[in-house]
């Protein structure tokens, strides 16, 4: 019976299209697909064989709103009957901006489009190499605006199929070769103007990842300025046309040999400049250098006048110096005590002549006064007094010589002395003037 | 890469073009860099001159080998049109 429905069916329903949600999504090993198409009243069965699995450009997610075209039939060993889809497209989008969304989200999460991957591009390439069809416009286009700008460009064209099955492939492999090369300075990968499906191949992954793999600086030129491919994101500069491509890489030849000669000159200029700056202040030295000797010069000279005064200075000083020594040698001279000796020396026995004589006079004179006085004493004598008949009375034995009578006692022995010769008397009375 | 010394080279001549109108370097190192701008200029200039303007097509064989030849329009013949 089973047998009998699925030849029904498969004959009946060989050719449909449905619209529905992705669900209950389930991809084994096998590669064929399997999942429920659901919409709000009720659901259907359906397998994507692998065949036509891989030939998908977006990836099935839960959920995906879908038109599907495909075949009914039955599963036998289940008894359960299915649609076994041809064509899957995403509704509202087409399957192709969905596939360039989903890849772009994925591609990001890794990192690739991050602006700190970007590599510079060199300022004065000396090899270009060209990924892109020898036949389209692209290609005329770049060659035409590198010849311009740079007449003397080395340009390496790689060429490859720009859409189609191989084009993701061959563009990969191009980029990769370049690479290998290693004398290639700077990439330019595009293509001219086309549909999103003309230009799907520098949306595949292929793609995308060999211009992140290269370690040339890879320009993208894809299309015209609206056209955005996952390859513009992740090159290292966008380039809106090939022929805008072509001018970011190459600079102007003639304005770079103006640029060069202009830096010569100017470097000659400044050098020159610098020199006579250098040669100013050089004079100057030199100027600076003559002062010095000749304010040296008029140092020495002035230094010479005053020695020379200082000399005769000294001479003055010495002059005068000498003057007076001289002065109080003659003083001294004057003063010289041998002198005043040898004249004291004559003068001593002039001296004692004259002393002598005076002595001699002097001592006339005293003998002669010394007679007269003796004769003088003579006259005086107690003798001569005793010559005339006077006596001395003594006390015996003190020797006392009598004055007065009551100076004595009866029975006083006394001594008289006479003129010649004494008398020993004892006093017997006493007579007192007043008895008399 | 001969690309990096020339723009190495554009740019040091650039920075000593500079260095020297600042003008407060002493006279023996301006006479030095003078001398190296006036090398890197000529070697710039002859770096220009020398070079040969060619295109070439990177192709691969029959073998698999990838190969350089110059580039003539008749190469266009081969691919179909984009």
């Amino acid at each position: 019976m089973t047998g009998l429905l699925r030849t029904s069916i498969e004959a009946q329903f060989s050719d449909i299209w449905l619209e529905g949600e992705l669900s209950n999504l389930r991809a084994p090993g096998s590669g064929h697909v399997y999942c429920t198409l659901k919409d709000k009243a009720s659901q259907i069965r359906a397998v994507l064989f692998r065949s036509t699995a891989v030939r998908l450009r977006f990836a099935l997610q839960e959920g995906l709103h879908v038109i599907v075209r495909g075949r009914l039939t039955v599963y036998e060993p289940r008894g359960e009957y299915q649609i076994v889809l041809d064509t899957v497209e995403p509704k509202g989008i087409g399957a192709l901006q969905l596939a360039f969304e989903q890849l772009k989200e994925r591609l990001a999460m890794e990192g690739l489009f991050d602006q700190d991957r970007k590599k510079s591009i060199p300022a004065f390439p000396r090899t270009v190499g060209v990924v892109t069809s020898l036949t389209g416009a692209a290609i005329r286009d770049i060659l035409a605006v590198l010849r311009r700008r740079w007449p003397t460009l080395h340009i390496l064209i790689a060429p490859v199929q720009v859409q189609g099955e191989n084009a993701g492939c061959q563009i990969a492999e191009a980029l990769i070769a370049l690479n290998k090369l290693g004398s290639v300075d700077v990439i330019i990968v595009g293509r001219g103007g086309g549909s999103l499906e003309d230009l799907w191949s520098f949306n595949e992954e292929i793609v995308v990842r060999a211009i992140a793999g290269s370690h040339v600086p890879v320009v993208s030129a894809v299309g015209h300025e609206i056209d955005v491919t996952l390859a513009d994101f992740v090159a290292d500069l966008r380039a809106p046309t090939p022929s805008a491509a072509a001018e970011a890489v190459v600079p102007v030849l003639t304005e770079t040999v103006e640029r060069l000669r202009e830096l010569k000159v100017r470097l000659g200029q400044v050098m020159l400049r610098h020199c006579a700056f250098e040669r100013q202040r050089l004079d100057a030295g030199i100027r600076g250098v003559t002062d010095v000797r000749f304010r040296l010069q008029e140092a020495a000279q002035r230094t010479d006048d005053m020695v020379d005064r200082l000399r005769e200075m000294v001479q003055q000083l010495l002059t005068a110096w000498r003057e007076r020594v001289h002065g109080v040698q003659r003083d001294l001279s004057g003063l010289n005590p041998i002198l005043a000796i040898k004249q004291g020396l004559a003068i001593v026995p002039q001296f004692s002549k004259r002393l002598e004589g005076q002595m001699g006079v002097m001592l006339a004179q005293h003998r002669y006064r010394i007679h007269a006085k003796l004769a003088q004493l003579n006259t005086l004598s107690p003798l001569a007094i005793l010559r005339r008949g006077y006596s001395i009375l003594q006390t015996v034995p003190a020797g006392q010589i009598l004055h007065r009578a009551n100076d004595v006692g009866v029975g006083q022995e006394l001594e008289a002395q006479l003129a010649s010769g004494r008398l020993s008397c004892t006093v017997t009375q006493v007579f007192d003037d007043s008895s008399v | 890469m001969a690309a990096v010394k020339f723009e190495q080279a554009m740019a040091r001549l650039e920075a000593i073009v500079g260095e020297l109108e600042k003008s407060d370097l002493p006279l023996d190192e301006s006479l030095r860099i003078f001398e190296e701008g006036i090398r890197l200029s000529k070697n710039c200039l002859k770096i220009l001159e020398e070079a040969e303007h060619k295109v070439e097509v990177l192709v691969q064989d029959k073998n698999g080998k990838k190969r350089i030849h110059a580039y003539s329009p008749d190469d266009a013949a081969d691919e179909p049109s984009s």
